[in-house]
Parts: C-alpha cells; sequence; structure tokens
C-alpha cells in the first residue's frame, strides 16, 4: 500500500493533500489543471520537496518530514526511490537508441530487484520492431510505448504517470490504451496516473482521488465515486454511475448481448468479446428515464425493478438526480423536477428504471 | 607558394600553442558553463563578468597580468618555479596559457549554448530511472552538450592561433619558442623587405581560420543530426 500525505506552498497556491493506493491497480489522481496534480507525482518521485509530509511504501518511508526526531526524518533522493515515472512528454534520450533506453534504468536497478524480462516487456508493449531506432525517429504513440517500457523495465516499485496520453491526438490515444491496461494487469505495484481526462479514468483506473485547487475532494474506489451526486464529477454532462458488468450471453440472432451485473442485467448491442468477458460500462444519469408502472409497448429494452433511494440537487435548479437502487446497484437517473412531481415521486417508492441498449455505445473491456 | 623553414616553424608553432590552450581550458570551461547555467550562487554574476573580462580587456593588459601573476616574482610564477622547476614566462606553454587565458570566454559561451539546449527534464528522466549525479552528467548531459563543446573548441583554437597581444606581453617574441603567426607577421612588417614573408604568413592565418569556423559549423551539424535534433 502506498500512503500520501503533503503539504506544499509555492506562490499562491497550497498543497495540502492525504490519500492511499492500494497494493495493486490504478489510482486515478484526477481533476482539472493546476489543481497540483503533478505537484504530487513529483513529491512522490523526488523530483520536488515538499514543505512536509510522508510518502510511505508498504510501510516504509521514502519520505517522512514530520518526525521530531530529526535522525529519523527521511528524504530519499530521487535515484534513489525507485519510482518509475513517466512523463506527458515521453522524456526519451535522443542520443541513445531504443533499446539503449529501454535498458537505461534496468542497467542502474539494484541485482535483487525483480520484474519482468527485458522480452517481455518488448513484446507486451509491441515495440520489437523499433529496437535499434533513435527517438526521433519514432511516432508520438510509439515514444510513449518506449516510455512506458523504460518506466517498467527499471523494476520500480511503484509506477507514476503524469498524463501520458494527453500530448497525443484521439487515435494515437486509443492505440496506447489498450497497452497501458496490458501494463496495468502486469505490474504488481501501486500505480498512480495523474490525468484530467474521465474516459482514461474509466478505463484504467479502480481508485481514485478526486481533486480540486490542491485539496482532495474525495477518494476511495471508482465506482462509489461515481454514484455520488455532491462531486463536482456530477456536473459534468457525461456524469452517471461506472459499472462493471460479465458477459453472460450472446444472441446472434436478435442482435443482442446480455451484461449480468449484481442485481439484473442489460440487454445491448450486440458485443464481440467472448461470453464470461467483464465490461466496464459508464451508465450516465441522462440516459436513465423512470416510470411508474412498466411499460409495455416501448422500445427500450431493459425496464428494471429500482427502488428510489435518493432524490439529490443537480447544478441545474430545473433538474435533480434520482438515486436507484437495483438490487445492490445505485444507478443515477437525471431528471427534470417537474417529472418528480408530475409522478409524485418520493424516497423509498419503488419505480421502474429505463435504460436504452445503445447507451452502452462505449462499454470497455475491464 | 613555398615556406621556408623559419616559416613553417611558426606555422607549427601556432598550431601547437592553440592546441594546447584548448586542452587546457576544455575542462575548466565545462565546469564554469555548468555552475553558470545549471547553479545559483552566491557570486555568480562575478564569476560570469571574470570570465568575460578577457574579451574587453585589452589583451597586452592580460599578458601584463599573467605577467605579474606568473612571472619568476610572482605569487604563483615564484613557487611553481621553485618547488617544481616550471618556469611560464618566455616559453611555448606560458604562450599557450596566455592564449587559453584569451580564448576562454569563446569556449564557455559556447559549452554554455550547448548546455542550454539540453532539457532539464532528459536529466530529470534519468535521476528516476537510478541515474546519481556524476552518472547523469555523464551518460545525458555531457553527450548532448557535446555539440557546444565542440564548437567552443574549434572556434578558440581557430581564435588562438591568432593571438598576439597577450602572448607578446607575457611569453615575449623569441623565434622557435614564443614566436606565432601573428607574431612573425608583425615581425616581417618590421623587417625590410619582409613584406612578402608577412603576405604568405597572413594567407595562411586567414586560411587556416576559415578552415577551422567552417570544420566547427560541418561537425556542429552532424552532431545534432546525431542527437536527432536534425
Amino acid at each position: 500500500m502506498l500512503e500520501v500525505s503533503l503539504r506544499h506552498r509555492f506562490g499562491g497556491f497550497a498543497l495540502d493533500v492525504e490519500f492511499t493506493a492500494p497494493a495493486r491497480g490504478v489510482t486515478a489522481i484526477f481533476g482539472p489543471s493546476g489543481c497540483g496534480k503533478t505537484t504530487i507525482l513529483k513529491a512522490v518521485a523526488g523530483l520536488l520537496r515538499p514543505d512536509s509530509g510522508r510518502v510511505a511504501l508498504d510501510g516504509t518511508a521514502l519520505l517522512d518530514t514530520a518526525l521530531l526526531d530529526t535522525a529519523r526524518r527521511v528524504a530519499l533522493p530521487a535515484e534513489q526511490r525507485r519510482c518509475g515515472l513517466v512523463f506527458q512528454e515521453a522524456r526519451l534520450f535522443p542520443h541513445l537508441s531504443v533499446e539503449s533506453n529501454l535498458r537505461y534504468g534496468m542497467r542502474r536497478a539494484p541485482r535483487e530487484a525483480d520484474g519482468p524480462g527485458f522480452d517481455e516487456v518488448v513484446a507486451l508493449l509491441g515495440i520489437e520492431g523499433l529496437l535499434g531506432r533513435r527517438p526521433a525517429r519514432l511516432s508520438g504513440g510509439e515514444r510513449q510505448r518506449v516510455a512506458l517500457g523504460r518506466a517498467l523495465l527499471m523494476r520500480p516499485r511503484l509506477l507514476l504517470m503524469d498524463e501520458p496520453l494527453a500530448a497525443l491526438d484521439a487515435p494515437r490515444r486509443a492505440e496506447i490504451l489498450p497497452f497501458l491496461a496490458r501494463m496495468r494487469d502486469a505490474a504488481a505495484m501501486p500505480i498512480l496516473y495523474v490525468t484530467h481526462a474521465l474516459d482514461e479514468v474509466d478505463a484504467l483506473a479502480d481508485q481514485m482521488v478526486l481533486m480540486d485547487s490542491g485539496r482532495v475532494l474525495a477518494s476511495g474506489g471508482l465506482e462509489a465515486l461515481t454514484a455520488r451526486t455532491d462531486l463536482p464529477l456530477a456536473a459534468r454532462r457525461d456524469a452517471g454511475v461506472l459499472m462493471t458488468a460479465r458477459i453472460a450471453c450472446h444472441d446472434v440472432s436478435r442482435g443482442l448481448t446480455r451484461l449480468a451485473f449484481p442485481g439484473g442485467d442489460f440487454l445491448v448491442p450486440l458485443q464481440a468479446p467472448p461470453v464470461g468477458t467483464r465490461l466496464r460500462l459508464r451508465l450516465r444519469a441522462r440516459d436513465v428515464a423512470v416510470a411508474l408502472t412498466r411499460p409495455e409497448d416501448v422500445s427500450v429494452q431493459n425496464i428494471l425493478r429500482a427502488v428510489l433511494r435518493e432524490i439529490a440537487p443537480t447544478a441545474s435548479p430545473h433538474e435533480v438526480f434520482l438515486h436507484l437502487a437495483v438490487g445492490e446497484t445505485v444507478m443515477l437517473a437525471r431528471v427534470t423536477r417537474d417529472s418528480v412531481a408530475r409522478l409524485g415521486l418520493v424516497v423509498g417508492q419503488e419505480v421502474w428504471a429505463m435504460v436504452k441498449s445503445v447507451a452502452f455505445d462505449h462499454a470497455r473491456l475491464a | 607558394m613555398t615556406l621556408s623553414p623559419d616559416e613553417w616553424q611558426a606555422v607549427r608553432l601556432s598550431m601547437d600553442v592553440a592546441t594546447r590552450s584548448v586542452i587546457v581550458s576544455l575542462l575548466p570551461a565545462i565546469f564554469i558553463a555548468w555552475l553558470l547555467t545549471r547553479r545559483r550562487f552566491a557570486g555568480r554574476f562575478l564569476l560570469d563578468a571574470l570570465v568575460h573580462l578577457p574579451l574587453v580587456v585589452p589583451p597586452v593588459v592580460v599578458g601584463w597580468g599573467l605577467l605579474m601573476l606568473f612571472g619568476i616574482q610572482g605569487p604563483i610564477g615564484a613557487p611553481l618555479h621553485a618547488w617544481f622547476g616550471i618556469r611560464l614566462v618566455f616559453t611555448t606553454e606560458g604562450a599557450a596559457l596566455a592564449t587559453a587565458v584569451m580564448s576562454f570566454p569563446l569556449i564557455v559561451r559556447a559549452v554554455r549554448l550547448g548546455l542550454e539546449q539540453v532539457d532539464p527534464g532528459l536529466e530529470e528522466a534519468a535521476r528516476t530511472l537510478g541515474a546519481r549525479p556524476l552518472d547523469r552528467f555523464l551518460t545525458v548531459t555531457l553527450p548532448l552538450m557535446s555539440p557546444g563543446i565542440l564548437a567552443g573548441a574549434v572556434t578558440a583554437f581557430a581564435a588562438g592561433l591568432g593571438e598576439f597581444g597577450a602572448v607578446i606581453t607575457f611569453a615575449s617574441n623569441i623565434p622557435g619558442e614564443t614566436q606565432t603567426l601573428p607574431l612573425a607577421i608583425y615581425t616581417a612588417t618590421q623587417t625590410p623587405g619582409g613584406e612578402g614573408v608577412a603576405a604568405r604568413l597572413a594567407l595562411i592565418s586567414f586560411s587556416l581560420a576559415m578552415g577551422g569556423l567552417l570544420l566547427a559549423e560541418l561537425i556542429a551539424r552532424r552532431m545534432h543530426l546525431w542527437l536527432g535534433r536534425g
């Protein structure tokens, strides 16, 4: 487990954060530009010395300025922290070949350090054909893949990614995302992933630290955070719960796939992955409608029994969020206040939640 | 065009002095350029001014200063002579020292330009990859600033071939010892009937300087290409 608590002031900006990240998987640090995300990564990596704070990995401090006993204070230099840092702009050494770049950190890793082998990483990232080239002769996406490999091969105890896709255009991002997901699954270590792109969070993260102007607004499991309506996430157009579902069966003749989630299932347009594959879906609140009685003659495929748990305000005075419990899964629906009044909705009431199949056009492999 | 043995001697001596001056000043120049570019310390401005002094002070004054410091009676020259038997005044080594001091600002400026082209982000990357300071400097900073170092060395060499004032003041004008190309040209112009010698040596001096600058440009382009900055 990674524990981070940092306080730092520079100019008119104050950073004061505290969070933990699990021993495996991606913890996304998410927030608008300038909220201090990169500062956190730099302080964890040792490239920036915060005014005070503590960074500890599995109970061992990399940085600890808070102790009163000065002899026990710790501030490991960056070169001894073994944090694999992937920068936004790859930062490959231009005078070295791709292979020498990949081996740069590997050569300097302690002998006893364990990690994936050179060939394994090269295959994972699909960069076999690039080894002899100079970075100047790589495309942006290729560069970023080599940078990922370089960080993975240094035998890090921790991976830090500072908006690794931000400098790439949409096709290149789509090209790298699967590699990042494979890397996440291959790396048995905490990964901090700084981004301001929600689709990257959806695709990669398990945990999220939600930040704004130097503070942590909320942190925890991603799916739980997306179900909260008191966070800035809820103000986004694509606000809605993130859920994990399993492909239960395909009905090729009808062109539909049945996805099972805890508490129910969805019919969605036919999906390519085989039965049993886990998919991650963002169910946008504006794609969910409610009815008091089960409608029969509608095109909507998914009509689910739900209990109205809460009616929460939105940023708009004329709209509200409905928290709907479908079994153990909570969904959000965004409706007008007028609809609430018209249907006479009250908390605790049983309703029917309706979700169009085509709302799931953006399901991803989990 | 043929040169007399004496004229050849002046050419060879000039090259010898210029080469030695570059060898002597290269490492300190890299260190000082790095200090001035990458470190913030009290007295940085003063050091910067001191390095650039030979560009603005008359060369004769620099030569005089060296004479005061490194003369047999000088505060540095006296112990050098007493303990190691090293004498710099009126010797080829002295001419090289005077030339090195005069061309030092040229090297420092070129090395600094080279260093400023090195993205500190790459040094940060090397740091996170486990490279300690010296390792980082040798494997990342130095190779990336090498075009600047090379440009500085070649420019200083070309300029060093022609250093006059400081050399003649500090090392005097001794044929075969300290009489470099410009000193030989000056001597020829002071000698009746020496116009031909002066013209030949001036042409050589010009060619060497031009050749040096062209070579520097060529190598710099090659190196930038090598570094992928093409």
